[in-house]
């Protein structure tokens, strides 16, 4: 299963988050099951259309996802996926 | 007289309170997360905060414990489906007529306002958003539905749900918007008739005013008498920018608005509406106005120097009064800063209630008058720019 991280400061909002291994083909499928495990996880990384928030990365390796829009870029077992936010602000 | 102010400010939310020795601030909630409007709902005390994550998107938190603790909720949400006509800023040398007309879909930017129900319908709550949504709820914030009838008003281009636009869209953006990278509308007004509570309006940047009879079945503008300085045809129906809208509670035929254009007041329930401005004494642009609840024909503002400058005018803060429907205005400066200051008060930062009056600034300094906005003392200097004021 891909292994997930996440920036600190979501665990603020969801404080038993934690890094491992979450199932998923896609990165849609891994947010899926996050807002499963964490409900309304998924709401502070994308909006309501599905689209990944302007102020939020993810990168699958050492790669930021390709599809903001439906995160289809597809992760592998062995994949490492890394939710971030993006620096901004003041 | 109340004992409680809320501000909701760029890095948190603060509450005062009034002791024997004066007001307190509490320890700073939501520390570090900008808060566009705080509020309590008279009808059972529930505190309500919008949270403006710059990374996590549109929150609500709410404190049923006097904000010792905050429960946040599930955001409101666009239904799938809710389009809008785009905006584009003027672009130099291009003919925007000639620019094909194109849909977004709507996702939720920033909860603006929040208004509660009447006495008779408790657990009602509305949230006025942009992109240009009016939500309301039923049971307490817990579930939240946009106001269809409003979203697809003939003057957005109708029913954008089901089909291509059948009306033209006189909703303009609000710069207020661009600080999210997008040019919409945006209702950040939203007024409950006390007497009825199906009756409300709501304010809408740029477009008007509108009104519904019916608990938000069927809209109907009214900007009758409203002038716009910046069209052609200064009283045509949309287009306009009121920046705040406010009712008398006890005389609610009487609703004041701070427009971009001048202040504006109304003594027949927006059927009609006369600017009564006083440029000779700076009365005319700024962003907040008050009106006493007690007495519609008394209202507040702050004027600012604009719409070039947006600061306080002439380096001096001061709050200017009505006591006659605007047909003659006091300015008061007594208590507050007059020189090098470049404050300004953005539309939620001021209120009135019984005899007190308070604003706060973006340059975070929090003032507040006890006698009807005479004289001013001073409750901080320091706190993060201020987004909203409110007694609670």
């Amino acid at each position: 299963m891909p292994h997930v991280s996440f920036t600190r400061h979501l665990q603020r909002f969801f404080p038993n988050l934690t890094e491992g291994e979450v199932p998923g083909a896609t990165v849609r499928e891994v947010i899926d099951e996050l807002e499963r495990r964490h409900p309304g996880f998924a709401s502070y990384v994308v909006d309501e259309t599905g689209r990944l928030r302007r102020h939020v990365n993810i990168f699958v390796g050492d790669e930021p996802i390709f599809d903001r829009e439906r995160l289809g870029d597809a992760v592998t077992s062995d994949d490492h996926v890394f939710i971030l936010q993006a620096l901004s602000g003041g | 007289m109340s004992n409680q102010i809320l501000l909701g400010t760029r890095k948190g939310t603060i509450i005062f309170d009034r002791k024997a020795d004066g007001w307190k601030p509490r320890p700073i909630a939501h520390a570090g997360l900008s808060i566009s409007y705080a509020a309590r709902d008279p009808r059972d005390g529930t505190i309500w905060v919008a949270m403006d994550h710059a990374h996590w998107g549109p929150k609500l938190s709410r404190s049923r414990d006097d904000g010792a603790s905050w429960e946040n909720l599930t955001q409101i949400a666009y239904p799938k489906g809710a389009r809008f006509i785009e905006q584009h800023l003027p672009t130099p040398g291009e003919d925007a007529s000639t620019r094909p007309q194109s849909y977004k879909e709507a996702s939720l930017l920033k909860v603006w306002v929040l208004a509660f129900g009447g006495k008779d319908q408790r657990g009602t709550i509305h949230a006025g958003t942009l992109p240009g949504g009016l939500f309301t709820s039923h049971d307490g914030g817990d579930t939240w539905e946009l106001n269809r009838p409003l979203w697809n008003h003939e003057s957005r281009g109708g029913d954008l749900f089901v089909g291509d636009a059948t009306s033209r869209n006189d909703w303009g953006g609000t710069p207020a918007a661009m600080a999210y990278g997008e040019f919409v509308p945006g209702i950040h007004s939203i007024v409950v008739d006390p007497r009825d509570s199906n009756h409300i309006f709501v304010a809408v940047s740029c477009a008007g005013v509108l009104e519904t009879k019916d608990g938000g079945k069927t809209w109907q503008g009214r900007n009758r008498g409203m002038l716009n300085d910046y069209l052609p045809n200064p009283e045509a129906e949309w287009g306009h920018d009121p920046h705040f809208v406010t009712q008398c509670t006890t005389q609610p035929d009487y609703l004041w608005q701070q427009n971009h254009t001048g202040v504006f007041m109304s003594e027949n329930g927006a059927e009609t509406w006369k600017r009564v401005s006083h440029p000779e004494v700076a009365v005319h642009f700024g962003f907040p106005i008050a009106v006493d609840e007690r007495d519609g024909r008394r209202a507040w503002v702050v004027p600012a120097k604009g719409d070039d400058e947006r600061m306080a005018v002439g380096g001096g803060l001061f709050v200017a009064r009505t006591e006659d429907g605007g047909a003659s205005w006091q300015t008061f400066r007594k208590g507050l800063p007059q020189e090098h200051a470049y404050d300004v008060v953005y539309r939620h930062a001021l209120d009135a209630r019984g005899d007190s009056v308070c604003f706060g600034s973006t340059t975070g300094n929090v003032y507040l008058s006890d006698d009807r906005g005479e004289t001013w003392c001073c409750l901080g200097t320091h706190f993060p720019p201020v987004h909203s004021v409110r007694f609670a």
